[in-house]
Parts: C-alpha cells; structure tokens; sequence
C-alpha cells in the first residue's frame, strides 16, 4: 500500500481487499464490551477538518481512539486558519508537534495531494474528503456494505451491479466509488439529469443513463447522492420537486428493484427530495450500518498506514505498537 | 556612442553576415567587414541574429505589487529574454486607467533603461467593465498608449466593448480583449474536459473563449475597427480567427509559450505553478495553436509574464493565483515548439516574436529589417546551446516558472537596445 490515501486510484485491487479484510477483522471489536485495541498506542492521529462535517470526524475519531492512538482535532473554525494562515504553516505547526497521519477534510480539490506531496509533513495523509474531487474512505466503507450484503463479507465485488444516483458532478462520493468499485469488479452506471454529470464522463470505467427507472431492476445496490441546497437554485434542474420526481428514489420505484437489492446513502440525507423517508427507513436501508462500518474501515485504514506489518488484534501488550 | 560588430551572425537564420553597429543603427552589413577603430568585436560563431522581441503582454506588477515585480527587475527579465520593448498590462493596483498611472509606468521603464515599456490601458475604468477610461488622455500622455486592454478580465457587455472598439479608431488605437464568457467561468479552475472532471475541479471551457471571440470578430467587422485577441488557448478560437482572417477583417492574435508547450494533464499534480488564466488545454488544442502560429493565423507570440510571490503559489489550488514566467524562457520554448518541430525558421520567428508585435502595437522603432539604417534593436541567440531552468537564477523577482528543471534549447547571447548591450554573453551588461 502507498503511505497516504488521496484517491481511490491509489488502491490495488489486492489493497482493496487488505483494507476490507482487515476492516472484517476489525468490526467484531465493536461487539466487544471493551472496544479499544493497544495498535496505535504512542501515535497522534490529527483530525484537520477545514470543512464542517461532524459524522466525518467523529468517525475517524472513534476509529483512530479504538486503535488506542491520542487523536488531535484540529478544526478550521475559530483556529488560526480562520484568522488567514496557509495550509503550509497549519501543516508545518502539525509537523513540528509529531503528527503520524493527518486526516484531512478540505473544501479545496486536490488540499490532500498538496498536503501529501508538499514536503511539509512527514506523516500519512488520509482523504477524509477534498471539495468535489475524492472521499475514498467512504468508497470503502459502501463497499464494505455491499460486501457484506451481497457477498457474505468476502471477496470483491466482481459482476455486481451498482447505480449511483445524482450529483456525480459535484460528488466526491461518487468520484471515489466508481473508481473503486471498477477496482474491484462491480459494474457501475451512474445516473443523473445531464446538467449534474461532468464533462468527459465517457471516458470514466462506468455506464450513463439518464433514465432512473430503466436501470432498478438490475442493480443489486442503489446508492442516492445528495443534492446540495446551494445546487437547487442553479439551473442544475428546474425544482426540487421535478429533481425528485425523475431522479428520487421513492416506495414506488424502490419496489422495482431485486428481491436482494439494498439501498444506500452517504448521508446526511434530504429525506423527501433524493429519498423518500419511507425508504430511508425500510430494511433494505443500509445507511445506518454504513455509519457503523465507517469506523471499522477507517480503523483499517489508520492501521495499514501507521501499524504496518503487526497483526490488527494481538492478546499481548508486548507486541503491540 | 559605442561600435559594435558583430561577426558571422546568421541574420534571420540565413547566411553568415558581420553586422555592424554604430549610433544606434545598423551601420554597416555584409561579410568580411573591418571593426572600425575603438569598435567592440564579438564574435556571433553562426548564432542567430533576429531583430529585438517585442511583448505584447508583460505583468510587470508595478504600481502595486513590488513584492511580486518591478518595473526594474522585470525588464532585467525581458532583456535577458531577448526582448527591446514590453507592453505593460494595465491590471496594477492602482489599474492603469488614468493618464497618470501609465506616465509612471513609461517613466519607470525609461529609467530602467533595458527595454522599453509601453503601457497598456485598461479600456474601462477600475477593469470594472462598466464604463470607458480616458482612453484618449492615456494616449495624449507622455506614454502614447495605443493597446488597451481589460486583461484578466473581460470586456463582457456587448455595448461597451463595441464602443471601445470604435472609439480608439481616432488615434489607430487597438483593443486587446481577454476573451472570457464570465458566467461560464466563475470559479473556474482549469480547462474543462476529462481531466477536470476527475480532479474534481470546476472547468473553464473552450467555448466561454471562443463565444466572446466570435462576437468580438463580428463587432469589429461590424464597426470596421482592429481588434486584437489576447492569449488565444483552444483549437476553435484558432479557426474562428482564421475565418475572421479570411473575410479580410482586421483582426491580429496571439498565443503564448506555455500554450503552445504546456497540456491540462499537468494539473493531475496539483501544483499550482500550472494554474494560468486561460487555462492550459488539451494536446490538440496546442497542436492547433501551433499550426495556427505557423500558418500566421496566429499573429505573435505574447508571454503573459505573471509573476508571483511563493506564498501565492505555494498552496491548495483553489486558492493558488493564476499565471506563470515567461519573458526568460520565451524564445526557447518557441524554438522547441515551432523551429526544431520544422513549423517555422528563425525568419518567422523574427516574424512573430518581433515584427508583427511591433506592428499591432504600432511601435515604429522596433520590429524592423536587419538593415542598413535601421535601428539596432537586435538579439543573439545561438540555438545549439541547452541550459536547465533554475528559478533561483531567474531575473524576475518571482519563481513561478513551469519550466523549472527542464532542460530547454537554445539560449539568448546578446541584445542591444537601440545600439547598447543590454546583455552581453549571456549576462545582463
């Protein structure tokens, strides 16, 4: 595995597995009464979250403080970033008090890459999330779902058919996952009106279609994107109410799908617009369990980049590190 | 006044010639000349010998942003770049939209004393597009400005633009837009196409350049004015400027280095020494250019110089300022792109690096023949020698060159400004 994780593109599919497998592993210490491994005893974990995005963080927060790594939360508000200092100085500051991996959430594409290739910090940099470029944690927390779900938790996700609804030109989430699930063998096709698809999408390792209902009955997974407020009023579709009516997922359209078909969301969901509460909240619904498995694939994820070699779960303190 | 020849330089590529200069002017041409007493020789060894580069667009950031350039340290740049007159953009702080502010920009340019500096005008007052600055005042001023230019922004509204067109005609004066549909680029990044959409960054598409260009081509027709198109970037402005051409409408172009070199598959770094305005495009954009610039469809190339301080690049990109060096590495990207590709000899270089600059800026003194009388604005260059681009050793006082490391053919011997050395063996004199 390469020491940081900006894109998607950056795991093999072998990495991709290691990271699930381990993630697997990992999710049975949430069912113990003490969820806490000594793994990352000694190593500082810095949360530096340039964007609101509270589920985000307290994930890798939980994850990184199960692993038993000191977890520093550096937010941009009311710090000095909001008093104009640079993302250099901020990393340089991170530097000099010993951070070993940076999570990093930034409303500017590409803040992870510069902060990962820049010099100015020695540590791992994780993509928690950079503007409308890449959030691959949460690409492999929704394949880690559709793992379990579809495939009993093992192997990867060879012929398995999954439809991302929305947003996909502003999403990261999307970004993230087609790369990934053409990683691991899925067939993805994204759908959204034309205005919320970039330009060059042909060339991306997934189909397009404009037409939600044409493409329910054969996905095994349907993941709905959220539409940004600050999108509603810009052209991108004339109201809400048509956006929801050709591109929501509703009773009505989710019956359409296969008996074994599940139903995911990145959160946080505009019920009634993208997805209908019903829906949301039917069993087929993996949000929730997609928050759960947030932490145990970030738990992997901080474990590959700063443990190394060691075993994720050991009985001694000894060998832990 | 000193006396220089200059021997067995090849004047515009072509043969071996001894060239002598002396008050300022060609004095002398031909082979086998005697250095007249007191006469400084150097010997040219079969370097080129091509007529001083004029700059349609230069940043030289004063008044205002000293920190990035000056006047001084600029046209430090430009000399050793091979150039003997830059045109100053109007977007300093203050904007050079008074009388005032491009005398002072004139006066620092003739104190500097290495290259003359001929203000641009911004056409609308405060670059704000909302009504004309004193054009004509700018023009009576000591500076004599004949360009005017909005760049960095566009004149957008229709209206303005064609009475800015038209209004200049009373002094053979030429607008240079810079052509960019504002509502389709606001918060626009880089070029728009596949790369963009997977960086996830917000597109500048081609066709916000080429609408304004094919407006504006329609207004000067309509008008029967000059019109001059800034930094062209895409394969379609080229052919909407060809059409303009071919109906015979006064319509003059340029393009600069980085586009006729540079693609938007360099901004997968996201090293913001990339991020330019307009954005880099796409390898058939920038074959298009090049046939463009060859086939003089594409009148000059231009450097957009736009110097920054580190702190201004050395961040995210979102944030990162636009433009990139260019005045020091101009001619030898132009001589690996279009002379050692066989797209165009050193007498087209001279051509569109010199002569048709001169020409649209209507600069009299410059852009002229290597000939007996003329003024000796002249440039050396020897193009065998290879050097690897430093930004520590840079003139400028800013290091935000995409050519940082990369070895680069060919390399500026000489200049003279008007009979006196600015640089001499490579070095400023």
């Amino acid at each position: 595995m390469k020491r940081h994780l900006i894109s998607a593109a950056d795991l093999t599919r072998d990495d991709a597995l290691l990271i699930l497998d381990t993630a697997e592993e990992l999710a049975h210490i949430a069912e113990r009464p003490i969820k806490k491994l000594p793994t990352l005893r000694g190593r500082t974990v810095v949360n530096l979250f340039f964007e609101d995005s509270t589920r985000t963080r307290i994930s890798f927060e939980a994850a990184a403080k199960r692993l038993s790594a000191d977890v520093i939360n550096f937010s941009a508000k009311g710090s000095s970033v909001s008093k104009g200092e640079s993302l250099k100085d901020t990393a340089l500051t991170l530097q000099a008090m010993g951070a070993d991996a940076v999570v990093i959430r930034h409303n500017a594409s590409g803040a992870p890459h510069t902060l990962a290739n820049s010099g100015w910090l020695r540590g791992s940099v994780v993509n928690a999330g950079d503007g409308t470029h890449e959030h691959p944690t949460q690409a492999l927390l929704d394949a880690f779902t559709m793992r379990r779900r579809l495939n009993a938790g093992k192997g990867d996700l060879e012929g398995r058919r999954i439809t991302i609804v929305g947003d996909v030109l502003h999403s990261r989430v999307a970004r993230s996952n087609v790369l990934l699930l053409a990683t691991l063998g899925a067939e993805v096709t994204l759908v959204a009106p034309p205005t919320l698809l970039p330009i060059g999408i042909e060339t991306w390792p997934c189909e397009v279609s404009y037409d939600l209902d044409a493409v329910l009955a054969k996905s095994d997974a349907v993941m709905m994107l959220r539409v940004q407020r600050e999108r509603m009023n810009a052209s991108y579709f004339p109201t809400e109410r048509e956006y929801s009516r050709r591109y929501g997922l509703d009773e009505k359209r989710m019956a359409a799908l296969p008996e074994h078909a599940i139903v995911m969301h990145p959160g946080p969901m505009n019920r009634g617009m993208e997805i209908a509460a019903d829906v949301a909240d039917s069993p087929r619904s993996t949000i929730v369990e997609q928050v759960t498995n947030g932490v145990s694939v970030r738990m992997a994820v901080l474990y590959l980049l700063l443990g190394g070699s060691e075993p994720a779960i050991t009985t001694s303190e000894e060998t832990a590190k | 006044m000193s006396t220089y020849l200059i021997r067995n330089a090849k004047v515009l590529g072509g043969d071996a010639q001894d060239v002598l200069v002396s008050d300022g002017r060609v004095a002398g041409l031909g082979t086998g000349l005697t250095a007249p007493e007191g006469a400084q020789v150097i010997e040219a060894d079969g370097h080129v010998l091509l007529p001083g580069l004029v700059d349609l667009h230069t940043h030289l950031r004063e008044p205002g942003r000293e920190d990035a350039e000056t006047v001084e340290t600029g046209t430090r740049a430009a000399a050793l770049g091979g150039f003997t007159a830059v045109h100053a953009m109007a977007n300093t702080d203050p904007v050079a939209d008074t009388a005032g502010v491009v005398e002072q920009v004139w006066r620092l340019g003739q104190q500097a004393g290495r290259c003359d500096v001929h203000p641009v005008g911004a056409v609308t007052v405060g670059l704000a597009g909302e009504r004309l600055a004193e054009l004509g005042a700018m023009h009576e001023s000591a500076a004599n400005v004949k360009v005017f230019s909005d760049d960095g922004k566009c004149v957008h509204d229709a209206v303005l633009m064609r009475r800015a067109l038209e209004y200049v005609k009373a002094f053979d004066g030429v607008v240079a837009q810079h052509a960019q549909e504002p509502r389709l680029t606001e918060g626009a990044q880089m070029n728009e196409g596949t790369v963009s959409g997977v960086l996830g960054l917000r597109g500048w598409p081609a066709v916000a350049e080429e609408a304004i260009i094919a407006r504006d081509v329609l207004l000067a027709a309509h008008v029967g004015s000059r019109l001059h198109v800034c930094h062209v970037s895409t394969a379609g402005s080229v052919e909407i400027i060809r059409w303009a051409k071919s109906k015979g409408w006064d319509v003059t172009a340029e393009v600069t280095p980085h586009h006729l070199l540079l693609t938007d598959e360099l901004v997968r770094t996201y090293d913001p020494v990339y991020k330019v305005n307009p954005p880099l495009r796409t390898a058939e954009d920038v074959t298009a250019l090049r046939e463009g610039l060859a086939d003089g469809t594409i009148d000059a190339v231009a450097t957009d110089h736009a110097p920054h301080p580190s702190e201004d690049k050395d961040c995210e990109w979102a944030v990162a300022a636009m433009g990139m060096l260019g005045l020091e590495t101009a001619l030898s990207i132009v001589q690996q792109t279009m002379v050692d590709t066989g797209l165009l000899d050193w007498a087209g270089v001279a051509d569109r690096m010199s002569v048709r600059p001169a020409r649209i800026g209507r600069l009299d003194g410059h852009g002229r023949a290597v000939a007996v009388g003329e003024p000796a604005n002249l440039v050396l260059v020897d193009p065998s020698a290879r050097r690897t681009v430093e930004p520590s050793e840079l003139a400028s006082r800013s290091g935000n060159t995409p050519y940082a490391g990369m070895e680069l053919p060919g390399r500026v011997v000489a200049t003279f400004l008007r009979g006196v050395p600015t640089v001499i063996d490579g070095k400023l004199a």
